[in-house]
């Protein structure tokens, strides 16, 4: 169990793992995560179930190797076990025929978008796929969201890729086509989820998105995960995480995200001294 | 006799100055000569009243007649003939109102310390390495599933396998152990201790998966068919909110994540444990139950500079055990009494201060304690940097709103027949805070222990 089959690097610090876990493979459905702990001393962190693979049993997690945990993650190999993995967490999306829905994607919030995306094509939508990164080379689940989309379109900040600028410019331009759109799917960093959720609104068309609030137990016992939704307040991890994006107040989220950088700084920083050089180094 | 009985022996504690920041036990525990000294203040009742204070009825005077006659072994025997967490119940019971309240001794001379006698026991025995694993005679080719592993899980498990029966406990944490790992504080219960009683059963044979949640990695009516009976323990973990404006402020923390954070993830120890918690150096807590004390000397030992406890009504209503408010107070936690947060007032979405509002004792209410009403006009502001929401605790829904036919009542809790503790669901047990609300450690022992005995009948039953 937990066990590595698979790791690739996806981009630059960004990977991917195909992990065996029977009980949670048998189980999942688009939209909901797992909490993954790598060390007897760590954190408990969520991380989106990108793929499934019932038959063989296995899980795909793609995470961008944002802090320490993340880099310990990113430290095992082909082969090791993950301490814990946890799940299916949260509540499947919601997928239904609707007509046309956009899904779009920025940054790690590819992965989690393309289970969604495959599900909205399954359910018989047309299914257009907008991928947003900062530079060509950090575009990830490429050829993935291709297989599932009716289009796909790609934007880079720099303009190495695709429209230059950001998803929002690309979204408009598909809003405007003079075709109707019935589903927007957004995930990725929360101002991303923020401006994307104003535009939609404006346009009047119903916005999905999957908020990536902090987290500790993610089963609903402890509330760091609340998050404020048309004024009432939600436990993200179980009433969660997809939630009405014109709905979220993403300041507040954006806000409660950022409560622990002094700490994640000094985590990060104690690690990278202890493991100068050895990539494989799970800390102390 | 009688007239000789001196007062109760005093156990040792940590000097409040010195215990205030740090994390280690606060109590000591007796000395044998102690021990000795405090049970020879027990006159052997003709009719013992002390057990009928005891939950699980404990032999509490064979067992403290043993102490008496130094045999420490027959003692701790005694007491694990009807209770599997002695060394836990000894710290953690709420004794002034159970088996002391009732002792003989009580008014007169103040009664026979029977919770420290019985947590010296326990002690002593794991000490001398003496626990000693009674593997069960003969095997059952029956199988219980038990979920949740607080003391209620626990217990139903030691309990069943003691029986015979295959046992497998679920675990939704990557610990077991329940509250007693994730809520209740080192410093009140080392963790080294329930690990001890949890190594205990899983010697008896009971296998302990952690890190699966009913309801999600696998369902209650999938358990119900691969298992010929399951016991639901899944404990009150849902934490309440006051519903004030300005909660979502950073820098508020629901009791649990507080605790959790630091004693089930070892946040007390950041940044050798990775997950943070912040200190501030104001911390305000509101609530007066054993989660409250709990939180407000957790904040003190990881460095608050001072620490507000407040709650709406006088001292003479806390539910909080006599001895951690005395523990508390000597330890320099500032009391706020009739005293209610409405409001949380923020500074660029940190939290600065709570707008509290002064209380006064009105007329009695349905639980015959005295209402507490607001004072017009007597709002004012406590600066603090972090506030903890102790108020209570709610029934972990996860299993309910999964599982179809599980009743509950409008609360949540799990509605179970008195007796038998069996749900609407044919061969489906539950017990401890998840049927009674939050109760106390020994009651959800005491509700394991009487569904492990009717799930044996259950399943001897052809
Ligand atoms: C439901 C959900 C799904 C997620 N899915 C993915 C995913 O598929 N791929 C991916 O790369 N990331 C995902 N994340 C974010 C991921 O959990 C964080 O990147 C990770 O926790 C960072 O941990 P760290 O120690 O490496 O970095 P840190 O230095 O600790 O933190 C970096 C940033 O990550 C966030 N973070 C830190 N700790 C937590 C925590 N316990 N819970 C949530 N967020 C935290 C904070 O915003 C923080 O500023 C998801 C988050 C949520 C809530
Ligand atoms: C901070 C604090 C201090 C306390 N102090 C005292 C005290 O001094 N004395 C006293 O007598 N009592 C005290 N109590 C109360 C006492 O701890 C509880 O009454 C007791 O732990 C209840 O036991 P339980 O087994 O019913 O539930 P819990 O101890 O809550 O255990 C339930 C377990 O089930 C698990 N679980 C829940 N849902 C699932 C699921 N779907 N799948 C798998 N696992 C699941 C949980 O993770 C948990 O581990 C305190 C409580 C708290 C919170
Ligand atoms: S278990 Fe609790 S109530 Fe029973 S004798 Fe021991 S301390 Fe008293
Ligand atoms: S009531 Fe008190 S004195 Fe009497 S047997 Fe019990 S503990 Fe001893
Ligand atoms: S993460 Fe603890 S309640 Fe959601």
């Amino acid at each position: 169990m937990n066990e590595i089959v698979e790791k690739k690097v996806l981009a630059p610090g960004t990977l991917l793992f195909r992990v065996s876990a029977p009980e949670i493979a048998r189980r999942a459905e688009a939209g909901q995560f797992v909490v993954v702990r790598v060390s007897e001393t760590g954190e408990r962190i969520p991380l989106t179930i990108a793929d499934f693979d019932r038959e063989q049993e296995t899980i795909t997690m793609v995470f961008m190797q944002a802090g320490k945990t993340t880099r310990m993650l990113g430290a095992l190999d082909v082969g090791d076990r993950i301490l814990d993995v946890v799940g299916p967490l949260g509540r499947p999306s919601d997928v239904e025929y609707c007509g046309r829905a956009i899904c779009v994607g920025g940054g790690y919030g590819v992965a989690p978008v393309f289970p969604i995306a495959r599900a909205l094509k399954q359910a018989a939508n047309q299914v257009i796929g907008i991928i947003g990164a900062r530079t060509a080379e950090l575009i990830i689940f490429e050829k993935e969201m291709a297989s599932v989309c009716d289009r796909l379109l790609i934007s880079t900040d720099d303009g190495s890729r695709g429209h230059h600028g950001l998803v929002t410019d690309v979204l408009k331009t598909i809003l405007e086509d003079g075709q109707k759109t019935d589903l927007v799917v957004a995930i990725g960093p929360a101002i991303m989820m923020k401006f994307v959720s104003l535009m939609t609104k404006s346009y009047g068309v119903k916005t999905l998105v999957s908020l990536n609030a902090l987290m500790v137990d993610a089963t609903g016992m402890c509330g760091v995960c609340r998050v404020s939704v048309g004024g009432k307040t939600f436990f993200s991890c179980v009433d969660g995480p997809e939630f009405d994006g014109h709905q979220v107040d993403y300041d507040e989220l954006i806000a409660r995200q950022s409560f622990y950088l002094e700490e994640e700084r000094i985590a990060l920083e104690r690690y990278e001294e202890e493991c100068r050089g050895d990539k494989r180094c799970l800390g102390t | 006799m009688p007239g000789d009985i001196g007062p109760r022996a005093d156990m040792p504690r940590q000097d409040p100055r010195a215990r205030a920041r740090n994390f280690n036990e606060v109590a000591l525990g007796y000395t044998p000569d102690m021990a000795l000294e405090e049970a020879r203040r027990c006159i052997q009742c003709k009719k013992p009243v002390c057990i009928s204070g005891c939950p699980v009825e404990i032999d509490i005077k064979s067992f403290i007649g043993h102490i008496q006659e130094g045999d420490f072994l027959a003692a701790i025997k005694k007491i694990k003939e009807t209770n599997s967490l002695p060394a836990v119940c000894g710290r953690v019971c709420p004794q002034e109102d159970q088996c002391e309240l009732k002792c003989i001794l009580g008014k007169k001379y103040g009664p026979v310390a029977i919770g420290r006698l019985e947590r010296f026991v326990a002690d002593w025995e794991r000490a001398n390495q003496l626990v000693s694993v009674d593997k069960p005679a003969h095997k059952k080719s029956k199988r219980v599933a038990v979920v949740g592993s607080g003391p209620a899980g626990l217990s139903a498990a030691s309990e069943l396998a003691k029986r015979g029966y295959g046992v497998t406990i679920f675990e939704a944490l990557h610990r077991a152990g329940g509250v007693l790992v994730y809520g209740i504080p080192e410093f009140r219960l080392p963790k080294a201790i329930v690990q001890a009683e949890i190594d205990y059963i899983q010697g008896l044979g009971v296998e302990l998966r952690t890190s699966v949640v009913i309801g999600k990695t696998c369902l209650l009516d999938e358990l119900r068919k691969n298992y010929d009976a399951v016991f639901l323990g899944t404990g009150a973990g849902l934490p309440r909110f006051m519903g004030i404006k300005g909660e979502n402020l950073n820098g508020i923390y629901s009791a649990n994540e507080y605790l959790t954070r630091s004693n089930l993830m070892k946040a007390y120890l950041f940044p050798e444990w990775d997950t943070p918690i912040k200190i501030g150096r104001r911390v305000g807590v509101v609530g007066g139950g054993n989660v409250a004390m709990d939180a407000a000397r957790t904040a003190l030992r990881l460095g608050a500079e001072e620490v507000y406890l407040i709650y709406r009504r006088s001292r003479e209503e806390m539910p909080a055990r006599q001895e951690e408010i005395e523990n508390a107070k000597e330890e320099g936690i500032q009391f706020k009494l009739l005293t209610n947060p409405v409001g949380c007032l923020g500074e660029n979405r940190n939290l600065r201060a709570i707008r509290c509002i002064k209380m006064e004792l009105g007329e009695p209410d349905e639980s015959g304690r005295r209402r507490p009403v607001p004072v017009v006009g007597s709002e004012f502001d406590l600066e603090v940097d972090i506030f903890v929401v102790a108020i209570g605790q709610g029934p972990n829904p996860l299993v309910p709103r999964t599982t179809r036919g599980l009743e509950t009542t409008k609360n949540g809790n799990i509605v179970v027949d008195q007796e038998t503790l069996m749900t609407s669901l044919e061969g489906v047990f539950a017990g401890g805070d998840i049927v009674t609300g939050a109760a106390t450690v020994i009651l959800a022992m005491g509700a394991g222990r009487t569904a492990a005995r009717s799930i044996d009948e259950y399943l001897s039953s052809p």
